[in-house]
This record gives C-alpha cells, sequence and structure tokens, in this order.
C-alpha cells in the first residue's frame, strides 16, 4: 500500500483531471485568441516581404504617430502617478469609513462605461462647456479655453479612466508595508518628510513599478477616448489600425502597425517588470 | 492635524471629486427641458427617459448588450472556473506555465485583438451575429474569472477537499459541495466584472457588430452625431446600475473584488 507505484498511480490520475479542467478554457482560448492573433500578426510578413514592416517603422508619418502615442502613454502615467500617490496615502491613513468611501468612489468610475465618461467629459470641456460658461461668467475669461479636441481633453479622459489602475497596487504596496515601520522611524526622531522618503516611498516602490507599467501599457492601447477627445487633432496608433482596417481595408499594413504596438507594449511592460525585480533585490 | 496631513486630505479630495464629476455631471442633464446640450438645464423633464425606453432602435441595442453580456459571463465562468482550479493545483510544468499567459487578453491592445477576431469571424460570416460579439467578450472576460477565482482557490485549505473525499465523497462532489460554495464571493464578484466588461465593451463590437448595435455602439454613434441628451438618461442608468451591482457584490462578494484589485 505504500509503494511508490500505489502512490504514483492516484497522482497521475489527479494531474490527468486538471488536464481534462483546463482543456476547454485553453482550446478556446487558443482558437479565439491565440490563433487570430498570430495570423493577423502574420500578415505584416505576408508574401516574404517586410515592406509593410519597414513602412510602419520608417515612414515619417507613421514614426510620429508612434511617439505621439509614446508620449501621451507616458504623460498619462505621470499623471496618475502624482494624483494617485496622495490618494493612496490617505487611504492608509482614513478610517474603515473614509476608506470604504474612498473605494466606492474609485470603483463606481472604474466600472462605469468608458462612454459615458468621455460624453460626459464633452459636456464639461466643450466650447459652450460647463467649465468655459463658469469661467466666461465669472469674467475670469474673455474667450472659452480649447480643452476638448486637442492633447489637453484626451489627457484629461484617459487619466480619469486609467487612474484606479494606478490607486489601487499602490495603496496594496501601502497596506503591506509593517506600519511599524514608519512609527519606529517617527520614535526614532525623523520627521514625517523622512519618514515619508526613508520608509515608506521606498516601501511603496514595488506598487509604484507595477502601477506604472499597467497604465502605461493600457495607454498605448488606447482607442475610444482620443478618438472621442482628440477630435481627430490626436491620432494615436491603434486609430492608426482601425483606419488601416476600415478605410484602406489594408490588413498586411494594420497587421505591420499591430506587430510595431506589440513590440513596443511587450518591451515597456518587460522593462518596467524588470525595474520591479531589480528594486525588489536592492530591497532585500 | 498637521500641515502635512491637512494638505494631503485635500489633494484626496480634489482627486476623488475630479473622479465623481463626470459621473455627477449627467444627471441635472438627463433631466433637462432643452433639447440640445446646455448647463445648467433651464427646465425638469423626463422626456430623455420617455425617448429612450420608447426608441426601438435604443431598446433592440440594450437587449443584445445584456444577451450578449450574460452569454460571455456565462462561458467565461464555465471555462474559467475549472482552468482556475487545473493553475491552482496541478504540478504540471505545462500548465503552471500558462498562469503567466492567462492575463494576456487584457495586456493585449484591444484593437489588435479586435481585428484579429474580425478577420476570423469574416471568414466564418459570424460577422452581426450578437453570439459571435459573446464568444469574443468571453475571451476577454475569462482572465478576470480566473485570477479571482484563482487568488480565492490558492486561499483555500484543500485539506477540506481531502476531509470530503476521506468521507466517500469524489472528487467531483468535494468540488461541488465544499469548495465551490466557499468560493461564491470570488464568483459573485468575477461575474459581475466579466458582466459589465463585456456590456461596456465598444471596440470589439464595433467590428463585430456589423449593422446590429450593441448599446456601447449606439452610444458611441449617438455621441459622434451629438442629436440630443438621450445618451445622459442612458448614462444616468448605467450609473445606477453598476452602482448597484457595486453594492450586491460587496455584500455577497465579501470584499473579494476589493482585495481582488488591491493586487492580491
Amino acid at each position: 500500500m505504500s509503494s511508490a507505484v500505489d502512490r504514483a498511480a492516484p497522482a497521475r490520475a489527479e494531474e490527468r483531471r486538471w488536464v481534462w479542467l483546463a482543456l476547454p478554457a485553453v482550446l478556446f482560448l487558443g482558437a479565439l485568441f491565440a490563433w487570430p492573433v498570430l495570423r493577423l500578426l502574420a500578415q505584416a510578413v505576408e508574401g516574404g516581404t517586410l515592406e509593410h514592416l519597414e513602412k510602419a517603422v520608417l515612414d515619417e508619418l507613421y514614426v510620429e504617430v508612434l511617439v505621439e502615442s509614446l508620449e501621451i502613454a507616458l504623460w498619462v502615467t505621470l499623471l496618475c502617478l502624482a494624483l494617485a500617490y496622495p490618494v493612496a496615502l490617505w487611504m492608509l491613513r482614513a478610517g474603515p469609513w473614509g476608506r470604504a468611501l474612498a473605494l466606492f468612489m474609485l470603483l463606481l468610475p472604474f466600472w462605469t462605461s468608458v462612454l459615458v465618461r468621455t460624453y460626459a467629459w464633452m459636456v464639461i470641456l466643450g466650447r459652450n462647456g460647463i467649465v468655459n460658461r463658469s469661467l466666461l461668467e465669472w469674467g475670469v475669461i474673455t474667450t472659452p479655453l480649447p480643452l476638448l479636441h486637442n492633447l489637453t481633453g484626451v489627457l484629461i479622459g484617459m487619466v480619469h479612466v486609467l487612474l484606479p489602475y494606478m490607486v489601487f497596487p499602490i495603496y496594496a504596496a501601502l497596506l503591506r508595508m509593517d506600519p511599524d515601520l514608519p512609527r519606529a522611524a517617527e520614535g526614532l526622531g525623523a520627521p514625517p518628510w523622512r519618514v515619508f522618503q526613508r520608509v515608506v516611498l521606498p516601501l511603496s516602490l514595488p506598487g509604484v513599478f507595477a502601477g506604472c507599467a499597467l497604465v502605461f501599457v493600457l495607454a498605448l492601447g488606447f482607442f475610444i477616448t482620443p478618438a472621442l477627445l482628440g477630435g481627430g487633432r490626436i491620432i494615436m496608433i491603434s486609430m492608426l489600425i482601425e483606419q488601416q482596417v476600415r478605410e484602406f481595408l489594408d490588413w498586411p499594413f494594420a497587421a505591420a502597425l499591430s506587430v510595431v504596438l506589440l513590440v513596443v507594449t511587450l518591451g515597456a511592460y518587460w522593462g518596467l517588470q524588470r525595474l520591479t525585480g531589480g528594486n525588489r533585490l536592492a530591497a532585500g | 492635524m498637521p500641515p502635512g496631513r491637512l494638505l494631503l486630505g485635500l489633494v484626496a479630495g480634489l482627486v476623488f471629486a475630479f473622479l465623481m464629476l463626470p459621473l455627477l455631471v449627467v444627471f441635472p442633464i438627463s433631466v433637462s427641458s432643452a433639447s440640445y446640450l446646455q448647463f445648467p438645464p433651464p427646465g425638469f423633464s423626463w422626456q430623455w427617459y420617455e425617448r429612450y425606453l420608447s426608441d426601438p432602435v435604443w431598446m433592440a441595442a440594450t437587449w443584445r448588450s445584456v444577451k450578449v453580456a450574460a452569454l460571455a459571463t456565462l462561458m467565461a465562468v464555465l471555462m474559467g472556473v475549472p482552468l482556475a482550479f487545473a493553475l491552482a493545483r496541478t504540478r504540471l510544468r505545462a500548465l503552471r506555465l500558462l498562469d503567466r499567459f492567462v492575463a494576456a487578453p487584457v495586456i493585449l491592445p484591444t484593437i489588435v485583438l479586435s481585428i484579429a477576431i474580425y478577420g476570423l469571424f469574416a471568414r466564418l460570416q459570424l460577422i452581426g451575429e450578437w453570439y459571435g460579439i459573446a464568444i469574443a467578450h468571453a475571451v476577454l472576460a475569462l482572465p478576470f474569472v480566473v485570477i479571482l477565482v484563482g487568488a480565492a482557490l490558492r486561499d483555500f485549505d484543500p485539506a477540506q477537499e481531502q476531509a470530503a473525499m476521506g468521507l466517500g465523497a469524489t472528487w467531483w462532489q468535494a468540488a461541488w459541495r465544499v469548495t465551490l460554495p466557499q468560493l461564491r464571493p470570488s464568483l459573485v464578484a468575477a461575474s459581475f466584472l466579466a458582466f459589465v466588461s463585456s456590456f461596456d465593451e465598444l471596440v470589439v463590437a464595433m467590428f463585430l457588430s456589423g449593422a446590429a448595435m450593441t448599446l456601447p455602439k449606439k452610444m458611441f454613434d449617438n455621441i459622434m452625431l451629438e442629436i440630443d441628451p438621450t445618451i445622459a438618461a442612458v448614462s444616468v442608468l448605467q450609473i445606477l446600475l453598476v452602482g448597484v451591482c457595486l453594492g450586491l457584490v460587496s455584500v455577497f462578494g465579501r470584499g473579494a473584488l476589493t482585495r481582488s484589485l488591491g493586487g492580491k
């Protein structure tokens, strides 16, 4: 009964069970995710030519769009970080009611349709929008501020959508911190700013990097918000891909642009993950 | 209160105001008596709600979105929960590797997935079929289910299953009667996330819906053409729906949602 063979048989049966349980989802993702995506990417080099890929990375017009997309993603990431960190820190110190309210105010917009929010920003930021109306009425400005159909509008809309993705990892990292550590630093006479700089901030860095990686990667692939709030003046790479498929039916070039977007996305994600790993080594 | 904390509270308050502002703004507009966008509204009226509820195009789009989201959720749960079990319990290297790729549909830019599936479905002539959109949405919803249920499974002590099996239950009985009931909070949260993510999804639906619009596609067209504040009424109803669902999930999900979003 205690022989190795007897024990191995049920173990093998168990492993077989896990394989069967995983199979439907694996087949599903293989057929409807991996296969179509790989097929699409393969179209970039269809016919054994690299001309589509070359056009995507060498043509000035498309490089410009890529650079602008990267810039927008970077700005959105930095703005989200600047806004999310104080919120996460405040939540850490808030009482149970404040925390619950904060979570509600983060989750409600988080799960509200992006379209609803984009529409609302159009109402708020438009030429005849709430902000411009109020400022004109109060005599602060004499001509409406250009807040919509430009970079400002796109950044506001995108930060609004992506902010929770930054708050949650930072808040989680702060929660994992031993609350005795900052208290000990305080007890040893460190002023609040120094406690933050030397204790709290370094311990929250894994959350910061995780949040930045997530927000940057998601921002890079954004489509709806820049399409609606950019008013055609802001073109991100996703919009370019959509245009190639919809208007020009140029599948190989859309595929080439997808390859570029994917490589940049994975590269950024991998780089920021490495940064986190490096930091963990430094801390340990 | 020290000045540092006061400042922190002030900044956090402003950020929360920024988060809530767009949600609050649509309420007054949705009950406006003006036929174009005007703020503050000149008078009160339910006309935009009436128009939404009596317009067959809006209603058809809403009903289609409900069907799509329900089927996508069902598929994601039925395939995602077994996969979460397998990933949490197996020692097979090949299955373990899958763990890393399960979040891929979330990280992959939606536009890339959209045109990839569009290419496939165009060949299969599935464009314009509501269940085609549901199948594509299930791809996007599956990671939510696997991640949430997987996190709960890793916290769950498998000795409980072994105890049930020691008492004569088969593994399936033990999983169904002992493990799954205890996973209910994360199942509720996962279903909610799957449903809402499909219900709000636009990019995939734009490509796959053809003439048969889902609610987000109809909203998108409405915003582009800027017809009337009907969209504000629809927005309010959606916000209320999400608010109610969030409340229900926090009651029945017992923190599974916030815990998972907290990165656990």
